[in-house]
C-alpha cells in the first residue's frame, strides 16, 4: 500500500462529510457530518505519519480528537438551549442574523 | 527711476482695487476723484520717465519677481521703459486720465458708477503691463487682461435686452442705420471677447514657436537670435503673431467686434477703442519689428491688408447714422493706416500715427459722449442738428479733432498721415498709396458729415416738452471740458514734435533709410503734400457745402440703391458670420451636448455607478444569515483556493 | 496481501457506513451508522501501526462522543418532522465533486517531500504506546497542558449551558440559609 491510496480514501470520506454538511437541514445531522470530516483528516494524518516514519502526524491526530470531543460537548449544549427556545432544530430557522 | 516705473504701473491697480471695494454701493463721487488722481500720478511718472529717456538715451529695466522657473523655462515679471514703451505709456496714461475725469461727468446718473471706475482702472493696469513688459509672456498677460476688461466694460449695461434681428434696415442691429449698435451689450461683449480669443490662439502658437526654437521669451534674447532661424519658421512666427494683432486691432476678418463695441459707455469707447486696446496690435508689430524685418514679404501682406481695411471701414462710415459707429469706423480705418506703415517697415511712423491718432480720436469720442449726454442718449445723427449754439465748447473741440483727423496742416494728423502716404509712395507701392489717398478723402468727408449733421443745419428735434423727440441740450460740466482741452491741444500740436520723436525712437526702431524708404526729392515731396491736402480739403468742402442747406440732404432714391444698402448693412458681413459661422457652430454644440455628452459620457458615468449599485444588491443575497447557504459559499471558496493551489503548483 | 484485503474491506465498509449517515432520513440510523464508521476507522489506525491512536479512537470517539450524541438525541422528540428539502441539489454535488476532483489530483500527483526529515522518528523497538507517551510528555508537553485547560473550559461551558437557576451561590450563605433553601425545594 502506498501513501496515495490512504490519501485518496481520506479525500473520499472528507467529501462525503462535505456533502452531508451542505445537504442536511437537521442540525444534529450537520454535526454528524462534521464528525465524519474530522475523522477523515485523522486518517490522512496517521497515514502520512506512518509512511514518513514520523510521530508528528499521530500527535496532531490526538489533539484533533481531544478538540473534537470538547466541541461536541459545547455544540450539543448550545443546540439544546436553542431547541428550548425555538422548539425546532431546522437549519432554516437559524436565520435571524440577516445582512 | 525705478520708483517712477512702479508708480506708473501700479497706481491704476491701486485705483481699481480701491473702487472695487465700493462696487455695490451707490455712486460716490470721491471714488472717481481718487481714481483720476491716481491715474494722474501714473501720467506724471510716465512723463518724467519719457523726459529722462529722451534726455539720457538710456532705458530703465527692472526685474520685479521670478514667475516661472521650472527646468529650462525662466520667465520673470520684468518691466522695461525704453523708447517705444515710454511713448505708449505716456499716450495711455494721458488719455486714461482725461477719460477718467470725463467719466465723472458722463456717468453721473449711472448706478454702476463705482464699478465703472474699478473696471476702467483695471483696464489701464492691464494695458500698462502689456506695454511695459520685457518679455512676450508678460505681454500676453496684459493682452488677456485688456481683453477681459474690455469685455467687462463693453457689457457694462449687461441687463439690456437683446434686440430682434429684423430685416428692416432702419431697425436691425446688423445695420449702421439703426438706433442699436448691436444686439445687446452682453452680446457685443461676448462677441468682442470671443473674436479676440480666437485670434489669441494664433498669437499663442506664435509664442510657442518662438519659445520652442529660441528657448526664451525675453525680447532681447529673441531678437538677437531670430536672424539665425530658418526663414520659413520666421515667416510662420510672423504670421501667427500678426493673427494675434489682427484680433486686437480688428483687422479683417476679425473686425466685427469693433463697431458693435459701441454698446458700451462712451468713455470706454474713447479709451479702449480709440487709443489703447486696439493699438495693442500695432504695438506688438512695432515691438517685434526685428522679427518682421527678417521677412519683408509678410510685412508687405500686412500692408496690403491694412490698406484694404482702411478703405473697407471708411466706405461703411459714409452712410452710417449711428454717431459712435461713424467714429468707430474711422478708428478702424486709421488702424489700417498704421498697419500699412508697420508693414512697409516704417515702424516709427506707425508709432507716431498711433500717438497722434490717440489724441484726436479719443477727444472725438469724448465729444460724442458729451453730445449723447446732452441729447438724452440719442445716437442717430439725423435726429440732431444745430447744437452749436447750445454746446459751443464741445463743437469747437470736435471740429478741431475732425480737422486733425482729416490731416490738414498744421494739425497733428497732417504730419503722421502724410508720412504714411509718403512712405507708401517711396516704397514703390503705388496701389497702396492710391487706396490710402482715396481713403483720406473719404475720411475727411465723413468726419465733416458728422460735424455738419450734429452741430449745424436745421434742428431735427423739438423744444416742446410734449413732443416725442423733445430734447434739452446743454453743455456739460466745466471740468469735463477742462479734461478734454489738453487732448485737443495735443491734437493740434503733437505733430510739431516730430523731430524729437524721430530722434528718440530711432534709437530702437529702424530709420526710414534702413527700411529702404528713401527721402523723396523736393519736387516729389511737395507734389505729394499738395495732392493729399487737395483731397482732404476737397472732402471737407464737399461735406460742408452739401450738408449746410436746410431740408433733405440726399434724395430718397439714393437710399434704394444697391451700394447704399451694401454699405448700410456693413457689406452683409454680420449676416455672413451669423449664418456661416454662428449657426453651424450652434448646431454642432447642440449635437455634441445631446448626442455625445448626454448619451455617451453620462451613460458611461451613470453606468459605472449602476454597476456598483447592482453588484451590491446582488451580493446582498450572500448575507441571508442562512447557515446552509453560508456553508455552500464556504465550499465554493475552498474550491477556488484549491484550484489556485493546483494551478500555482503546476506553474512552478 | 493481508494488508491489501483488509484495507479494501474496511474502506468499503467505512464509505458505506458514512454514506448511510449522510443520506438517510432517520436520525437513529444515522447515529448508529456513524458509530459503526468510527469503529472501522480505528481499524485503519491499527493497520497503520498507530495502535494507541486506534484505541483512543474507540474509547473517546465511539464511546464518549457517540454517547453524548445519543443523550442529546433524547431531548428532541420531533426530529422526524424536519423536512429535508434542498433548494438546489445540483449545486451541492457540483461543488463537492469539484473539491473531490481537485484534492484527488493533488494527492495523485507525485508526492513532494521525498526528502522530508522526520522530526520525531518512530522507534519500532518499543511499541507504539510507549513511543507516543515519550513524545507526548516531553516534546508536546505544552500542547498537552493547553488541551487540558481547554477541556476544563469546555466542561465549565457545558455546565453553564445546561444548568438551571444558578443565581444563588451556596458558598457564601450561612448554614441556616442553606437549609432554608433546601427546605424550600423539598416542600
Amino acid at each position: 500500500m502506498i501513501l496515495n491510496d490512504y490519501l485518496i480514501l481520506s479525500t473520499i470520506i472528507f467529501v462525503i462529510g462535505l456533502i452531508g454538511v451542505l445537504r442536511r437541514k437537521n442540525l444534529i445531522m450537520l454535526f454528524f457530518a462534521t464528525e465524519i470530516m474530522l475523522n477523515a483528516v485523522n486518517i490522512a494524518l496517521a497515514a502520512i505519519s506512518k509512511f514518513h516514519g514520523d510521530l508528528t502526524g499521530q500527535m496532531f491526530a490526538f489533539f484533533i480528537i481531544a478538540i473534537a470531543a470538547s466541541e461536541v460537548a459545547i455544540g450539543l449544549g448550545l443546540l439544546i438551549l436553542w431547541f428550548k427556545r425555538r422548539n425546532s432544530i431546522d437549519l432554516d430557522t437559524l436565520q435571524s442574523m440577516e445582512g | 527711476m525705478e520708483g517712477f516705473l512702479y508708480t506708473a504701473l501700479f497706481a491704476p491697480l491701486v485705483g481699481a482695487l480701491f473702487a472695487a471695494m465700493f462696487g455695490n454701493s451707490p455712486r460716490k463721487i470721491w471714488v472717481g476723484v481718487v481714481n483720476s488722481t491716481l491715474l494722474g500720478l501714473a501720467m506724471v511718472a510716465s512723463l518724467i520717465l519719457m523726459f529722462h529717456i529722451f534726455g539720457t538715451g538710456t532705458n530703465v529695466h527692472v526685474k520685479m519677481l521670478d514667475w516661472i522657473v521650472i527646468g529650462n523655462v525662466d520667465i520673470p515679471f520684468g518691466f522695461v521703459a525704453d523708447q517705444v514703451s515710454v511713448v505708449m505709456m505716456v499716450v495711455v496714461t494721458l488719455v486714461s486720465t482725461m477719460v477718467h475725469i470725463h467719466s465723472i461727468g458722463y456717468m453721473d446718473h449711472d448706478k454702476g458708477f463705482n464699478r465703472f471706475f474699478s473696471y476702467l482702472s483695471a483696464f489701464v493696469f492691464s494695458m500698462m503691463i502689456l506695454v511695459m513688459s520685457d518679455n512676450f509672456a508678460g505681454l500676453f498677460i496684459g493682452w488677456e487682461g485688456v481683453g477681459l476688461c474690455s469685455w467687462l466694460l463693453i457689457g457694462f449695461w449687461y441687463h439690456k435686452e437683446d434686440q430682434e434681428k429684423t430685416s428692416d434696415m432702419y431697425n436691425s442691429p446688423f445695420s449702421t442705420l439703426s438706433p442699436h449698435s448691436s444686439i445687446s451689450p452682453g452680446y457685443a461683449a461676448n462677441e468682442a471677447f470671443i473674436i479676440n480669443r480666437v485670434a489669441d490662439l494664433g498669437m499663442l502658437v506664435g509664442l510657442f514657436l518662438i519659445f520652442w526654437n529660441i528657448g526664451s521669451l525675453q525680447y532681447d534674447v529673441v531678437f538677437a537670435q531670430v536672424g539665425g532661424l530658418d526663414h520659413g519658421l520666421v515667416v510662420a512666427i510672423a504670421i501667427f503673431l500678426f493673427i494675434g494683432a489682427m484680433g486686437k486691432s480688428a483687422q479683417f476678418p476679425f473686425n466685427q467686434w469693433l463697431a458693435n463695441a459701441m454698446e458700451g459707455p462712451t468713455p470706454v469707447s474713447a479709451l479702449i477703442h480709440a487709443a489703447t486696446m486696439v493699438t495693442a496690435g500695432v504695438y506688438l508689430l512695432v515691438r517685434a519689428n526685428e522679427i518682421f524685418t527678417v521677412v519683408p514679404e509678410v510685412g508687405y501682406f500686412i500692408a496690403c491688408l491694412g490698406a484694404f481695411v482702411a478703405i473697407f471701414a471708411a466706405s461703411q462710415a459714409l452712410v452710417a447714422t449711428n454717431m459712435k459707429k461713424i467714429i468707430a469706423f474711422s478708428t478702424l480705418s486709421q488702424l489700417g493706416y498704421m498697419f500699412v506703415a508697420a508693414g512697409l517697415g516704417a515702424y516709427w511712423v506707425a508709432l507716431f500715427h498711433l500717438a497722434t491718432h490717440a489724441f484726436f480720436k479719443s477727444v472725438l469720442f469724448l465729444g460724442a459722449g458729451n453730445v449723447m449726454h446732452a441729447m438724452n442718449d440719442q445716437i442717430n445723427i439725423k435726429k440732431m442738428g444745430g447744437l452749436k449754439k447750445y454746446m459751443p465748447h464741445t463743437a469747437l473741440i470736435m471740429t478741431i479733432a475732425s480737422v486733425a483727423l482729416a490731416g490738414i496742416f498744421p494739425l497733428a494728423g497732417f504730419f503722421s498721415k502724410d508720412l504714411i502716404l509718403e512712405a507708401a509712395f517711396q516704397s514703390h507701392a503705388y496701389i497702396l498709396w492710391f487706396i490710402l489717398w482715396v481713403t483720406a478723402g473719404l475720411t475727411a468727408f465723413y468726419s465733416f458729415r458728422l460735424v455738419m449733421y450734429v452741430f449745424h443745419g436745421e434742428e431735427n428735434w423739438s423744444h416742446n416738452k410734449e413732443d416725442e423727440n423733445y430734447q434739452h441740450p446743454h453743455e456739460t460740466y466745466p471740468f469735463v471740458i477742462a479734461a478734454m482741452t489738453p487732448l485737443a491741444i495735443l491734437a493740434i500740436s503733437a505733430g510739431w514734435f516730430k523731430a524729437e520723436f524721430v530722434e528718440m525712437t530711432t534709437k530702437m526702431l529702424p530709420t526710414l533709410h534702413e527700411a529702404g524708404i528713401h527721402h523723396p526729392s523736393s519736387a516729389v515731396f511737395w507734389t505729394l503734400v499738395a495732392v493729399t491736402t487737395l483731397m482732404a480739403g476737397g472732402g471737407i468742402a464737399y461735406a460742408v457745402l452739401k450738408f449746410n442747406k436746410k431740408g433733405s440732404y440726399h434724395s430718397d432714391k439714393m437710399k434704394e440703391t444697391f451700394v447704399y444698402k451694401l454699405l448700410a448693412n456693413q457689406y452683409y458681413m454680420p449676416h455672413l458670420i451669423e449664418n456661416v459661422i454662428n449657426k453651424p457652430y450652434l448646431a454642432m454644440s447642440k449635437f455634441s451636448w445631446k448626442e455625445v455628452d448626454l448619451k455617451v459620457i453620462d451613460t458611461i458615468v451613470d453606468g459605472i455607478a449602476k454597476i456598483v449599485y447592482t453588484t451590491g444588491e446582488e451580493s446582498r443575497a450572500m448575507q441571508t444569515g442562512n447557515l446552509s447557504k453560508a456553508l455552500k459559499w464556504m465550499t465554493l471558496g475552498v474550491v477556488i483556493l484549491l484550484a489556485v493551489a493546483v494551478a500555482a503548483g503546476n506553474l512552478k | 496481501m493481508f494488508e491489501v484485503i483488509a484495507f479494501y474491506l474496511f474502506a468499503f465498509l467505512t464509505i458505506a457506513m458514512f454514506s448511510i449517515t449522510v443520506f438517510t432520513k432517520n436520525a437513529l440510523y444515522a447515529l448508529s451508522s456513524l458509530a459503526a464508521g468510527m469503529i472501522f476507522i480505528s481499524a485503519f489506525f491499527f493497520l497503520l501501526e498507530a495502535d494507541f491512536l486506534g484505541v483512543v479512537q474507540i474509547i473517546v470517539y465511539t464511546g464518549a462522543v457517540m454517547a453524548l450524541y445519543a443523550f442529546g438525541m433524547m431531548f428532541f422528540d420531533s426530529i422526524n418532522d424536519v423536512t429535508e428539502k434542498i433548494s438546489s441539489p445540483k449545486v451541492v454535488f457540483v461543488l463537492t465533486g469539484m473539491i473531490a476532483l481537485l484534492v484527488v489530483v493533488m494527492f495523485a500527483a507525485p508526492i513532494i517531500g521525498e526528502n522530508a526529515q522526520a522530526f520525531y522518528p518512530v522507534h519500532p523497538e518499543y511499541g507504539n504506546a510507549q513511543d507516543v507517551g515519550l513524545v507526548l510528555f516531553t516534546k508536546y508537553l505544552i500542547p498537552f497542558e493547553v488541551a487540558a485547560v481547554m477541556l476544563l473550559v469546555a466542561m465549565i461551558g457545558g455546565i453553564i449551558l445546561a444548568g438551571k437557576k444558578m443565581d444563588i451561590s451556596y458558598t457564601e450563605m450561612e448554614e441556616q440559609d442553606i437549609d432554608k433553601e433546601i427546605g424550600k425545594d423539598i416542600k
